[in-house]
């Protein structure tokens, strides 16, 4: 299978196509001649300019979803427009909430596998080629399909840079209409937006983490000082979020958000290959445990052996006064 | 209210994991112990199936060489039966084939909702889930923090990147829950001895009326080509607290001017 047109799920938020389904277009643009977007909801001729600057030439509508969790609608959609001719050989999902539900959902209905976690996409022996970070980061697997396409990619935000390439606006067209089954039965009554201050988890520049070691609950009052007097944002280790300190939104790691900050600061987290594979990108790590072995250390460029209880208090202490 | 929960049984986590040098595939050999993520789908269930007042819990799963380790665990939770699926023509399985194969068994068992984890912990392939509820054709909702079944209709409230979503769906349906919706039991003593006696059903592909060639290796049209060490980070600084790390950490971060 040579790779002639790639498709992108354009997922929208707050009105634009996300960071992560532009950083699949232009990655596309630099695999096949043609790429294009699919997108849902009600926003799709706002966003078709920005879709094409970044390089997809068609955006294919699915329209207003009324209310339904897009999996299930989306997925069939795309089945549709698969059948009706023209498909791509390849279709790229951001793995958000709704792109993993999605790709999953397609990847049953249509008979044909899907690789995830994704974090490397490149042109070879004919076809696709994925790399995976395996063993926390430690290892990389590279993987391929074997057999007739689409071929279906679920990809890690932040694997690939997003750039624009100068394109005109996209051409917007409906996507094949289809028959609602039972599989949608799935609606969204009511929409609620955590309060945050201080930038995204996933945007920021500073991100500063807490861990079992803090000891409890209360403590992470101390990750969210030190965030906040770094002008950063508060992540944590899914221990602390399976104990229900925090919320799962501020989970960093394989099932939480991947970041890669400036500088990311991990208190009283060992290091977990779970954990790691979110963080071990950051172009700095700053690390405080107690335990010399902790594994956190090995991917640190600063590891401080502490007790996370002495050391953040003088630290937030010592920034505070330096006002 | 008849719940099926689908489980995983794992090499243990905090062993180091290893590949086949031949397939690149997870080696699945040894003990197999009930995936954590999975406790808190197998207690939803007994939470809910509670509330009901009647149903009972049935768990599903996929293992080599009939293993049944984890399963005795759940079913110490409180679980009724379980339903094993082991087959050799399954090594090698995706996820799309692991998905067929514990749909049919579901099917058997008709329940009015299924419960998965978001993802297991040693696959982490995390599409399994919705796979299995488009093979069913059933309404699937991920990522739940919150499970409520109310006057016979299903009511979530969905994690978003934003915060949450409250989301509903007629049942039956799937759902597939995040770490801390519930805090898992311990199993007792008394659940224990009486998991040895619960039954076990133990199935082959054949019962299931699938093909080895949709499943397996050959089915799974994917193959791992190589793995390779990743360029390593080059070793940082340690600096053993006594008192005044905290200097050398505010002097790293002027040097990185984000201070």
């Amino acid at each position: 299978m040579s790779i002639d047109k790639i498709w992108v799920l354009a997922e929208v938020a707050d009105g634009k196509p996300i960071t992560a389904s532009l950083e699949l277009i232009s990655h596309a643009k630099s695999l096949a001649g043609t790429v294009e977007a699919v997108a849902y909801g009600e926003e799709t001729s706002a966003i078709a300019g920005t879709l094409g600057e970044y390089g997809a030439t068609t955006v294919h509508d699915v329209g207003d979803l009324g209310g339904s969790l897009p999996g299930a609608p989306v997925a069939d959609a795309i089945a549709a427009a698969i059948e009706a001719g023209n498909g791509p050989d390849a279709i790229l999902f951001p793995a958000t909430y709704d792109g993993r539900d999605i790709a999953g959902r397609l990847s049953a209905k249509i008979d044909r596998p899907v690789l995830t976690n994704v974090v490397g996409l490149v042109a070879g022996d004919g076809g696709l080629i994925t790399q995976h970070a395996v063993f926390g980061g430690a290892q990389i697997a590279t993987a391929r399909f074997v057999g007739d396409g689409p071929g279906l990619f679920v990809i890690r935000a932040k694997s690939f840079p997003a750039e624009t390439s100068g394109g005109g606006q996209a051409e917007v067209v409906a996507a094949a209409a289809t028959e609602s089954g039972p599989t949608n039965g799935a609606k969204i009554v009511a929409s609620h937006v955590e309060e945050r201050t201080g930038p995204k988890l996933d945007e920021a520049n500073v991100v500063v983490s807490g861990g079992r070691g803090l000891g409890e609950k209360e403590n992470y009052a101390l990750i969210e000082e030190l965030a906040s007097l770094l002008k950063g944002a508060a992540g944590a280790s899914r221990a602390i979020v399976d104990a229900g300190w925090v919320p799962y939104s501020h989970q960093v790691g394989q099932t939480g958000k991947t970041v890669k900050p400036t500088v990311y600061v991990a208190c009283g987290i060992s290091g977990a290959t779970q954990h790691l594979v979110g963080m071990k990108n950051s172009k700095n790590i700053v690390a405080i445990n107690k335990d010399q072995d902790a594994p956190i250390f090995s991917v640190a460029d600063l590891g401080i052996v502490g007790d996370v209880h002495k050391v953040l208090p003088k630290l937030i202490e010592a920034l505070k006064a330096r006002g | 209210m008849n719940v099926v929960v689908c489980v995983k049984q794992i090499p243990d986590p905090a062993a180091p994991p290893s590949l086949d040098p031949g397939t690149n595939n997870l080696i699945r050999a040894g003990k197999l112990i009930l995936d954590d993520s999975d406790a808190y789908g197998v207690e939803m269930a007994l939470q809910l199936v509670d509330k009901a007042g009647e149903g009972e819990v049935t768990l599903v799963s996929m293992a080599p060489n009939g293993e049944t380790s984890g399963l005795r665990t759940a079913l110490a939770m409180g679980a009724a039966k379980a339903i094993l699926i082991s087959d050799d023509s399954l090594a090698g399985t995706d996820a799309l084939g692991t998905a067929k194969v514990l749909a049919a068994a579901i099917k058997r068992a008709d329940p009015d909702l299924i419960l998965a984890a978001t993802e297991s912990t040693d696959g982490y392939t995390g599409t399994t889930p919705v796979q299995i509820a488009e093979i069913l054709g059933l309404p699937s909702v991920t990522f739940a923090k919150k499970v409520e079944i109310d006057g016979g209709s299903l009511k979530v409230e969905r994690q978003t990147e934003a915060g949450y979503d409250e989301v509903e769906s007629p049942l039956p349906a799937l759902v597939t829950v995040t770490a801390g919706v519930v805090e898992p039991r311990y199993p007792s003593f008394k659940g224990i001895m009486a998991a040895k006696s619960k039954p076990v059903e133990t199935l082959t592909i054949a019962d299931l009326g699938i093909d080895a060639g949709q499943v397996g290796a050959t089915g799974a049209r994917q193959e791992i080509t190589d793995v390779s060490a990743s360029e390593e980070r080059a070793s940082g600084e340690i600096v053993v607290d006594e008192g005044d790390a905290y200097q050398r950490v505010i002097q790293f971060l002027e040097q990185l001017k984000v201070l």
